[in-house]
């Protein structure tokens, strides 16, 4: 009973702090209730059962993702500006709600095969396992730091002075 | 009523669609990838539902969610230096106006 009225009230914030990240006109609330956004998603993780995604959400999307884009508003001074529309606000509104209703549609419709096994807890050894142990994903862990990497020495070039 | 696997998928799909939507319909390129975000979130909710409820002896979903996470923050540390710079550039960063490459 609990998961349910947590996963409702999640959904809720989440989905309301979504609307206002592209509602506000403000940009330095719309990057707030981005952050809100952010904790529901993690709170969701919860509610799903994944206690390591959901700490790692908050550490990387609240800790650093959000104050990227904190700095990066400071620094182009766009709140003067405000959030503007372009000229396909009702076009892109209209095919959205035509995306939503098929997906939704489809969602429904489909006859998933649905599990009912206990979730495994905690996962933070068992994700470990999967992503380092034999015949896990230890070439793409490889790869992402290499990607990680890549993407730091991209970032300084880009932001030097020439 | 019993929260399952459809719940989270139609809870990924509006959170996705309104990604979307801002991502489309904004003029600022910070509320663009701001919006770009949310829909990654859609997509890693999507990911760790499926995960939970059709495979959860297995934490395969969970481990791509991990990788799109690692993606999203290389994403936005470039995507903010490059809107920095070009902020540099031309004082401005309105997405609409931002058309050297097109024909």
């Amino acid at each position: 009973m609990g998961l349910e009225i947590s996963f409702w009230i999640l959904a809720v914030v989440t989905i309301i702090s979504a609307v206002a990240v592209v509602w506000l006109r403000n940009i330095f609330r719309a990057a707030l209730s981005l952050i809100l956004c952010f904790l529901g998603v993690a709170g969701i993780f919860v509610t799903l059962s994944a206690d390591f995604l959901a700490a790692i959400q908050i550490l990387i999307y609240v800790g650093a993702v959000a104050i990227l884009i904190i700095l990066a508003i400071m620094l182009t001074r766009e709140v003067e500006k405000g959030s503007l529309s372009n000229k396909l606000k009702i076009p892109v509104l209209v095919t959205t709600l035509l995306f939503l209703g098929v997906a939704i549609y489809a969602v429904i419709n489909t006859s998933w095969s649905v599990v009912t096994l206990p979730p495994q807890e905690p996962t933070t050894s068992a994700i470990a396992n999967q992503l380092f142990g034999r015949d896990g994903f230890v070439l793409a862990v490889e790869i992402s730091a290499i990607m990680l990497l890549a993407a730091i020495i991209g970032a300084v070039t880009l932001m030097r002075e020439e | 009523m019993e929260v399952g696997l459809e719940h989270y998928l139609i809870l990924s799909t509006v959170l996705f669609s309104i990604g979307l939507y801002g991502a489309l319909s904004k003029r600022s390129a910070v509320v663009i990838l701001m919006s770009i975000e949310i829909m990654l979130a859609a997509v890693t909710v999507t990911m760790v539902a499926f995960s939970r409820y059709i495979v959860p002896t297995e934490l395969t979903g969970q481990i791509f969610t991990i990788f799109i996470i690692v993606v999203a923050a290389a994403e936005a540390a470039v995507g903010l230096a490059i809107i920095i710079a070009i902020y540099r550039r031309r004082e401005n960063i309105d997405a609409s106006k931002i058309d050297l490459l097109k024909w």
